[in-house]
């Protein structure tokens, strides 16, 4: 399909992808919430995650954006394919691998949902929503998720996931203010601290020509250590929380792996997902499982800054490679160790601390920065830099910037206050409701409004991220494809939309698989000049400027 | 990007605070006087965390039983 080459194609003056080192590169973060409705224990939490879905949507109906793309486009979904160079085979995969089909909702039917809602014959329950910011939230197994726009920078991506919080705070308010229903709560969190996690990742977009054996070798020492500076702190340890203890990392106990395809089970540092959305030939989308999720925006940014720029590192065959004896019991280990100082075997013999490891890789990237490296590249490498010397003076004077620090803090303060050693439940409670989105229950919120945090974005900015999609990616084009032809726009995906025009029997499904074209540059004036669907997608596929280069 | 944000960490201040004039900002605190204020800092911020924790901390904390994600 030619759509002269506002699609497809590279544009230019945008950067491609390993170019320099720079934290500029095509991103996006996913957060499945934990969900609960304390008067009804007993809840199914699909049932839950599909009434933030359609409590969100109902806020839409209601004026706050547009109600388009309620169905996802999974064809070119690969969730077996292995970046290693095979495929799982479909029998042998767990049922929660396969995310390339459509969601059920156990034994629960969509009826029986609209029977709760009091309407009995409404439309049918919405599994999927994609928004007017690019966004897609949606039901995730037994969790909502909400998966960002892609972005192309760190402070972008802390706006566009605090966006997604934004939207899961609408939906949580629009149950509790819709008579029938019980009050929902969500918490940004990873673990119910008993036997279960749930995931906040993390997508990068790398060039193919990078060999996945290079990637994984670089990253694994740099994961195992990255929690020190980005992790969201958790009381209790061990998978199935059999010791009493604080530790860094929400996620750490809950890998077993080194590289590896589930994110489920069995769960690897290194995910071999192998699903670019995008033009596979050119592509990898990483995709980065092991983080925490994060309420802090400077834990955020820096989770995403120091993570593009040890990519661009590793692009250029730069970034040191520290093996790890193994690495699975060092990411544990340093999780176990708040005061920072315990080390882990190097397989040359060294013993390193996380903050060796990760002082390791910021030198690397201070002696790669060019003396013309852009102000936010700066920004994240004086971030790091700065932070590290913190942590390794006193790590709890950096409460301000590092989740697990803040909630470290407050822990520690109620020990003080109260004599509490670990397994007093009250320490639980301030780890879970640390996360809790309520903007008057949640203790991250409250210190935040006591003025205890450091803020990298502003209100408004986030009330606009909830709203418009980024400008600079292909998000835009989805977004504003959704905003603007809400009735013909029948389906959606990363790398394409699908629309239905009247009158026609076929579906039009335009790919978008170059995550830096369908830009405001772009396609901005097209959407301006375009008077429907059908004169937006006829000048869009007969354009004046035909495409010329490949 | 300051918030001018105030929270009441009391239990039953109403609408009626709008009104009243902002507090002075607090002139820097003496090397001598600052430690005290930080205690005092910490335990405000106990008392206000104290107010909105849920009620009955083993109950809630065992009803928190999440399913399987990624």
């Amino acid at each position: 399909m030619d759509t002269g080459g506002r699609l497809t194609g590279r544009p230019q003056g945008l950067p491609a992808v390993g170019e320099g080192i720079s934290v500029h590169r095509v991103m996006g973060t996913e957060t499945e919430y934990g969900i609960i409705a304390p008067a009804l224990p007993s809840a199914n939490p699909t049932l839950l995650s599909s009434q933030v879905v359609n409590a969100y949507a109902a806020t839409l109906r209601e004026g706050l954006g547009n109600l388009a793309g309620t169905r996802w486009d999974y064809t070119d979904e690969t969730p077996l394919t292995d970046a290693r160079g095979f495929r799982m085979d479909r029998a042998r995969a767990h049922p929660s691998q396969l995310t390339d089909e459509p969601p059920e909702l156990d034994e629960l039917t969509a009826e029986q949902i609209a029977l709760e809602r009091g309407e009995p014959t409404e439309a049918a329950v919405l599994m999927n929503l994609v928004l007017n910011n690019g966004a897609r939230l949606y039901v995730d197994h037994a969790h909502p998720e909400y998966s960002s726009p892609e972005v192309t920078n760190p402070l972008d991506a802390v706006l566009w996931d605090r966006a997604g919080d934004s939207v899961a705070v609408a939906a949580m308010e629009r149950i509790a203010a819709t008579p029938g229903f019980s009050p929902v709560i969500l918490y940004k969190n990873n673990t119910d601290s008993k036997s279960v996690s749930y995931g906040s990742h993390e997508n990068y977009l790398v060039p193919r020509s990078v060999p996945f054996s290079k990637l994984a070798e670089a990253l694994i020492p740099f994961f195992v250590s990255r929690q020190v500076i980005c992790g969201a702190g958790r009381v209790g340890l061990g998978a199935l929380n059999q010791d009493a203890g604080f530790q860094i990392s929400q996620r750490a106990d809950f890998f077993e792996n080194e590289v590896g395809l589930e994110t489920t089970v069995r769960r690897p540092i290194i995910n071999t997902r192998d699903e670019p959305h995008a033009v596979a030939e050119k592509y990898r989308r990483l995709h980065v499982i092991i983080g925490d999720a994060n309420l802090h925006e400077v834990s955020n940014y820096l989770k995403t800054g120091t993570t593009a720029l040890v990519l661009a590192l590793i692009e250029q065959g730069r970034a040191p490679v520290p093996v790890l004896a193994d690495p699975v019991a060092a990411l544990q280990s340093i999780s176990h160790d708040a005061s920072l100082s315990r080390t882990v075997q190097l397989t040359d013999g060294r013993a390193m601390s996380g903050l060796d490891l990760q002082e390791l890789y910021c030198g690397a990237v201070t002696a790669a920065l060019p003396p013309d490296a852009d102000d936010q590249t700066r920004d994240v490498v004086e971030r790091w830099q700065s932070l590290l010397a913190t942590l390794r003076r006193d790590p709890m004077d950096a409460a301000r910037q590092v989740d697990w620090i803040a909630k470290l803090s407050v822990l520690e303060a109620y020990r003080a206050r109260d004599g509490l050693d670990w397994t007093d439940p009250r320490l639980a409670l301030v780890d879970l409701q640390y996360a809790d989105l309520r903007p008057d229950k949640g203790i991250y919120r409250r210190l935040a409004r006591r003025g205890d945090v450091e803020l990298l974005v502003g209100p408004a900015d986030v009330a606009r991220a909830v709203v418009e999609p980024p400008r600079d990616t292909r998000a835009y084009f989805r977004g504003r494809c959704i905003a603007e032809y809400p009735a013909e726009v029948v389906g959606a995906s990363w790398d394409s939309l699908i629309f239905e025009l009247p009158g026609e029997r076929r579906l039009q499904r335009v790919q978008t698989r170059e995550p830096l074209r369908g830009t405001a540059e772009l396609t901005g004036a097209l959407f301006d000049a375009a008077v429907d669907a059908e004169d937006f997608l006829s000048r869009l596929l007969s354009g004046p400027e035909r495409r010329v280069a490949p | 990007m300051a918030s001018q944000d105030r929270i009441s960490t009391g239990g039953s201040t109403s609408g009626s605070e709008e009104e009243l004039p902002e507090p002075a900002p607090a002139a820097p605190a003496a090397p001598a006087a600052q430690e005290s204020s930080q205690t005092q800092g910490v335990d405000d911020l106990l008392d206000e965390i104290d107010g909105v924790l849920e009620s009955n901390a083993e109950e809630f904390v065992r009803g928190f039983v999440q399913k399987g994600g990624q």
